[in-house]
């Protein structure tokens, strides 16, 4: 490969990885730190890639469209309707069982594929939302990757700070001590509810922020980009890869399992084209192994959490439990 | 109408088998089993290579794919999930996505992405009071209403089922009046893995096999399984009946793509309404 051809990739691994990043940040909020099982994550990266298309379009016949608002607002809009959509799945769900979530987030995701491919005055169906407007396109021309990789990679430390700022607060304890133990939470006097109901709706909110990221960059969205392996799955195993309750981990997982995937498929395309579909099926079964060769051998993913202890609390390595208690 | 609670019927069959399994799994090893639907489609795929590419008959076909799918969720069971289970179950329910996506794309691999079927060419509906049924469909429900039959009497009757019911149940008072848990587990990935197969293999021969299909019944049998109180192998069957006839009664109202989405709406009403389900169960 060339050097041209070195930098292209880079660039499409900073921007791919970047919005897969950001999608696994929100994820390590909602499951990292609060414990919640949301196995729609494409769901809510299709509401904001949805949103954020036809919200910055100009009028277009085959579906809903004609606002044609700026880069940002839509970009917004896709975070706050992924966010709604959060609140309305997280209110019947969130005082359950947490597979209940889990069950319901997948119904949520897969019905909201059936929408987009059957309502066709609304998104045009399978054909389609295309000519998505890029943001600056006609001043960045040839270089249009490189600035739209700083863009993504603003957003993804943006979403890190805002992140870390609340997790590393009074808030972000009492998730913590949700995900351990919801009834000691409770107990102490935290309205379980609501804080499950915040996290889960920050979450997506960031998850359709990245979905819209996504439509942007490529120009061109349909049914099939949202399907769960690529949109869902893909971004469990980076957390789960990166280290869950962990932002850093979430990132490094992020871009880590990018390069896996993306590579996989230079061999596949390597490969004779018979054998295309099958070693796309291959590619995936790989990913799974991976994922379940992480769970056995090191759950707690590459970064691990950070232990966060208090200011006031000097460290002491050894000796704490050699005491009894 | 009568024809749509006919197909209703048929569909019901299917995911009850399903949702029977499920449900067991679910109470008595404490997570919920997200790896069942592709569980059904290896059950039919395994027909598939039985039938088709060997050439066997069918009935030998189906007995060979029920049992290979029984040994392949204990095999998976004992690799990978039999070490996660002292951590938790948020961690066997991320393991067993993990499993439902490398035994779909294995299928996939194998067989490729293309629909398939068992049979060829178009089959000659008989017409009972005026309502259209295919032989196979009587087949199918000829064989949910036996399988049905057996697992009754199985929980019933044997003191095999007995023990499940009652881990079921109560884990902590079975395991205190002697009943060996282990072999329990193993009993149930048996039992649930057997008719997920059969619950598959009979998909297959009403409609076609794809390498999605279990994916795509994996919300109707959760819906099912959650409606008839988790946990409790009755109510999964009336659970399934429920799901699949407002499945099949709902287009007459709505766009027949939305047929899938019936399940999801029924259930989450129905959590909002009555979390525990409706046939009692523990929530």
């Amino acid at each position: 490969m060339e050097w041209g051809g070195i930098i292209g990739y880079g660039l499409f691994l900073l921007i791919y990885g970047g919005i897969y990043a950001i999608s696994a940040l929100g994820l390590n909020v909602q499951w990292g730190y609060t414990g919640l099982f949301n196995i729609g994550v494409g769901g809510f990266f299709l509401v904001g890639a949805y949103t954020s298309a036809i919200m910055t379009k100009g009028p277009d016949f085959s579906h809903l469209g004609g606002f044609g608002q700026p880069f940002l607002v839509g970009v917004l809009a896709g975070g706050l309707l992924a966010a709604v959509l959060a609140l309305l799945i997280g209110i019947p769900t969130l005082r359950l069982r947490g597979d209940y979530l889990a069950i319901a987030t997948i119904g949520i995701a897969e019905t909201l594929r059936l929408i987009v491919t059957n309502e066709q005055q609304l998104t045009a169906g399978v054909w389609g939302i295309g000519a998505i407007p890029k943001p600056l396109w006609s001043t960045f021309g040839d270089s249009y990757n490189a600035f739209y990789a700083v863009v993504v990679l603003l957003a993804m430390v943006l979403v890190y700070f805002a992140i870390e700022r609340g997790t590393r607060s009074p808030w972000g304890r009492v998730l913590k001590a949700v995900r351990e133990d919801e009834a000691v939470a409770q107990a102490v006097g935290k309205d379980v509810f609501r804080f499950k109901l915040q996290a889960l709706v920050l979450g997506a909110f960031f998850m359709g922020v990245a979905g819209a990221l996504f439509a942007h960059f490529v120009g061109y969205i349909s049914p099939e980009a949202f399907e769960p392996m690529n949109a869902t799955f893909l971004v469990w195993v980076m957390l789960i890869v990166g280290g869950s309750g962990n932002s850093k981990g979430a990132m490094l997982g992020a871009f880590i399992v990018w390069v896996i995937w993306s590579g996989t498929e230079f061999v596949a395309a390597a490969l004779p084209p018979t054998f295309g579909p099958r070693a796309h099926a291959l590619r995936i079964v790989l990913i799974g192994l991976l994922l379940m060769a992480m769970l056995l051998w090191r759950p707690q993913g590459v970064l691990g959490e950070e232990r966060q202890v208090s200011k006031l609390v000097r460290n002491e390595p050894a000796g704490r439990s050699a005491q009894g208690g | 109408m009568a024809q749509l609670i006919l197909y209703g019927l048929i569909y019901g069959g299917i995911i009850s088998l399903g949702a029977i399994g499920l449900t067991l799994l679910v109470r008595i090893l404490k997570f919920s089993h997200f790896a069942h639907g592709d569980m059904m489609a290896l059950g039919a795929y395994l027909t598939l290579l039985f039938r088709v590419t060997m050439g066997l008959p069918m009935w030998l076909s189906v007995a060979l794919a029920v049992i290979l799918t029984a040994v392949a969720a204990v095999l998976i069971d004992r690799i990978f999930y039999k070490p996660l289970r002292r951590t938790s179950p948020a961690i066997l329910l991320i393991a067993s996505v993990g499993v439902a996506l490398v035994l779909r794309h294995l299928i996939q691999f194998f067989w490729g992405a293309a629909p398939q079927v068992y049979q060829r060419g178009v089959e000659r509906p008989y017409i009972v009071w005026g309502l259209r049924i295919r032989p196979t469909q009587v087949w199918i429900l000829v064989m949910a209403v036996v399988l049905v039959i057996a697992v009754w009497l199985f929980l019933q009757k044997t003191k095999t089922g007995k023990a499940l019911r009652a881990m079921a149940d109560n884990m902590d008072l079975a395991a205190v009046s002697g009943i060996d848990t282990e072999r329990m587990v193993v009993w149930t990935w048996v039992l649930g893995a057997a008719l997920a197969a059969a619950a598959g293999i009979m998909l297959g021969m009403d409609t076609q096999l794809r390498p999605a299909m279990g994916w795509l019944m994996l919300l109707p049998i959760f819906a099912a399984a959650i409606l008839g109180g988790l946990g409790n192998p009755y109510g999964a069957i009336a659970g399934g009946m429920i799901i699949a006839l407002s499945q099949e009664l709902s287009t007459m109202f709505i766009n027949t793509a939305y047929k899938p989405a019936v399940a999801f709406v029924l259930m989450v009403l129905l959590l909002l309404v009555r979390p525990q389900g409706l046939f009692g169960g523990k929530a």
